[in-house]
């Protein structure tokens, strides 16, 4: 098996063999399928943390596929989107699986590509060579958020309108512009039909386009580059005779096998939401949006979904200045744009946290139990202690990233080891 | 900020549903969604006494029976007073118009009424009405402050009394405030009965909220089995490919 060579094939093989070298003649399939996955070098210390780029991948075709058959049977119009809806939970044959399907899968698609970030951060994937990876990454979750914010509007229930009511009004704070611009996004003077058809045209088709390309642009620089892992060394400074890294295995059949494990393992807990609890608790899908919009009524409490409450609480932590509410929309667009920067803002002469002092440590653990406490804030109403609590993870926010070229030079770190460290089971 | 002005708006337009979120506990349905016995017993309270004002627009009458394990014939016989073909909506015969005329608004449609305020809001809802001769229907709700509806259970449950407290509010103002109810005139059912009543009619609207999912939970259980067995396949294939890594 590790040898990969396989005599004796049927003949059915050889006649497989000869149509695929008469597609290689014409087009590089052999090729392309060794450089990004049969034949990659992958290092093989890659532990758990690496299954959520498979799974985001995953999630993304899950989307697609539950999207395009939602499509053939939902409505982009006012007066029908959520009724057609419910006809799909309730006439169309499995119906309600693929809303479902999709519904759990945007929330899954955050929790995949949150830890997927998450891991960057751990074992420094972002850090040289690996800069232009990781912008393309954010760019992926830039334009997921805007795909999320679109789709959510189409149920047409009342959490969505005045979900979107208020999102998009964020962009009138703007000086000057604002006025004009909140109208252009809605091409309307309030969220109508003509908003729902837009969105429409942009969930499914506008940025799913761009969604694609990117995460192509993502693995072909992955792949370019190769990948980090946990130790954060370099598996392609210690090569074998054939100029082959030391410390990396094939990608088929290892990590083949190992994302097919950890997909079976994300499929437990996915479908278990799907089929025993898809609202999860109004955490998924929210009581009020099971009410069709109605602009005279408001729901009681506007909350958006839980992947965008952290930057919510933060919109919400900043108090008006000068008499705009300017001041709130600029802190929660800095907090992503901060993320880009973040191969140039971390200094630290070791990549891994297996090798970083405990300044580092510490810090990263404080903004994961931050950035949880924010996103809870987000959810819940604007009362104390929430406020409070917003405005302290705001400022640990900041302080974390825009500290970092600092105290990651300061900190203290161990020496990183010549190669990768792997113990066979 | 339009947030701001968004909850200032529902302050405005939604005095009486703040108040019923931050009023009343709301009490445990305990409703079964596997119980057949319990959601025929809801389709027939239903249908006796909700569909006349309120529709149910998303539901069709013979996917209704189909679910529930009523016969066709029984179906159009008992059930669909009104006539009409099997696979038409569940819709109340009134006139919207006349609706809105009767009652300041149209009754809103049941369809998706467990889901958007939960099978406990239904259930104590319908548990909390007292009289109060100051409302045009002559009772008021302890839930839903000046709701239009009228007490149409009254012939079962009686017509509770209220418990009056006198509240000192903020600048020594003494006010009158419902805390309770006290047993009223009493109806037809026991207390526990109509409990019992309005748990069967409560578990049917959760099945009308969404027809699948007793199928969708009992499916589950085969799913999540099934993807345990898969896991551990793949996890046993990744450690006999992986052996041959040192």
């Amino acid at each position: 098996m590790a040898n990969g060579t396989t005599s004796g094939s049927a003949p059915a093989g050889g006649r497989m063999q000869e149509l695929l070298g008469w597609v290689d003649a014409r087009f590089p399939l052999t090729r392309m399928w060794e450089e990004q996955w049969g034949k990659y070098y992958a290092p093989k210390n890659l532990n758990n943390w690496y299954l959520f780029g498979s799974l985001s991948l995953f999630v993304l075709v899950l989307q697609i596929v539950s999207g395009i058959f939602l499509t053939m049977n939902y409505k982009p119009a006012a007066a029908e989107a959520f009724g057609s809806v419910e006809y799909i939970m309730r006439d169309v044959e499995w119906g309600w699986l693929l809303r479902y399907l999709h519904s759990t899968g945007a929330s899954a698609f955050f929790l995949v590509v949150y830890l997927h970030m998450f891991r960057a951060m751990l074992y420094g994937s972002y850090r040289k060579p690996r800069e232009l990876l990781w912008i393309v990454g954010m760019l992926i979750y830039l334009v997921l958020m805007g795909e999320a914010f679109f789709g959510y509007l189409l149920p047409w229930g009342n959490m969505s309108y005045w979900g979107a009511q208020v999102i998009v009004s964020l962009f009138g704070t703007l000086p000057v512009i604002g006025g004009g611009l909140v109208e252009w996004i809605r091409g309307d003077f309030y969220i109508s039909d003509i908003t729902l058809n837009r969105f429409f045209a942009l969930h499914v088709i506008a940025l799913p386009l761009v969604l694609v390309f990117l995460v192509a642009a993502h693995l072909l620089a992955l792949h370019e580059t190769g990948s980090n892992n946990p130790d954060g060394v370099e598996i392609k400074k210690k090569k074998d005779k054939d100029g082959n890294p030391l410390d990396g295995i094939h990608s088929h059949p290892y990590y083949t096998v190992k994302d097919l494990m950890g997909l079976a393992f994300f499929l437990v807990p996915f479908c278990a939401v799907v089929f025993f609890s898809p609202e999860l608790g109004g955490l998924f899908l929210e009581a009020p949006n099971f009410e069709p919009a109605n602009p005279m009524q408001t729901p009681e409490h506007i909350a958006p979904v839980w992947y965008f409450t952290p930057f919510y609480a933060m919109l919400r932590a900043v108090p008006a200045f000068f008499g705009t509410q300017v001041w709130g929309v600029l802190v929660m667009g800095g907090a992503i744009v901060l993320l880009f920067f973040l191969p140039w803002l971390d200094r630290s002469p070791v990549k891994s946290i297996r090798y970083r002092g405990p300044v580092y440590k510490v810090a990263l653990a404080l903004f994961v139990v931050w950035f949880v406490i924010l996103g809870y804030c987000g959810l819940r109403p604007a009362v104390e202690p929430f406020k409070t609590l917003s405005v302290v993870g705001t400022i640990y926010y900041f302080a974390f990233f825009l500290l970092m070229p600092w105290y990651t030079r300061l900190d203290s770190y161990k020496p990183e080891p010549e190669r990768v460290t792997y113990h066979a089971h | 900020m339009p947030t701001k002005k968004i909850v200032l708006l529902a302050a405005w337009l939604l005095p009486t549903a703040a108040l019923a979120a931050g009023g009343v506990p709301l009490d445990d349905a305990g409703t079964d969604i596997h119980n057949d016995a319990s959601l025929q017993r809801g389709a027939r309270n239903f249908v006796n006494y909700c569909l006349g004002c309120h529709s149910a627009q998303y539901m069709r009458w013979n996917r209704m029976a189909e679910d529930l394990g009523i016969p066709e014939e029984d179906l159009q016989q008992s059930l669909m007073f009104t006539g009409g073909k099997p696979f038409d909506p569940m819709k109340s015969a009134m006139p919207r118009a006349d609706s809105e005329r009767w009652f300041g608004k149209a009754p809103p449609d049941l369809s998706l009424i467990a889901r958007s305020r939960g099978v406990d809001y239904i259930y104590t809802f319908l548990r909390s009405y007292y009289a109060d001769p100051s409302r045009p229907t002559g009772v008021n709700n302890l839930v839903l402050a000046n709701t239009a509806m009228p007490h149409v259970l009254a012939h079962l449950q009686g017509v509770p009394q209220p418990k009056i407290e006198l509240v000192t509010a903020e600048g020594g103002v003494t006010e009158q405030h419902v805390t309770g109810l006290l047993p009223g005139a009493p109806g037809e059912l026991s207390t526990e009965e109509y409990d019992e009543f309005v748990r069967d009619t409560v578990n049917f609207l959760d099945y009308v909220g969404e027809p699948v999912k007793a199928e969708r939970q009992k499916m589950g259980v085969w799913v999540v089995m099934f993807l345990v067995v898969f896991w551990l396949l793949a996890w046993l294939l990744k450690r006999e490919y992986w052996k041959d890594i040192r």
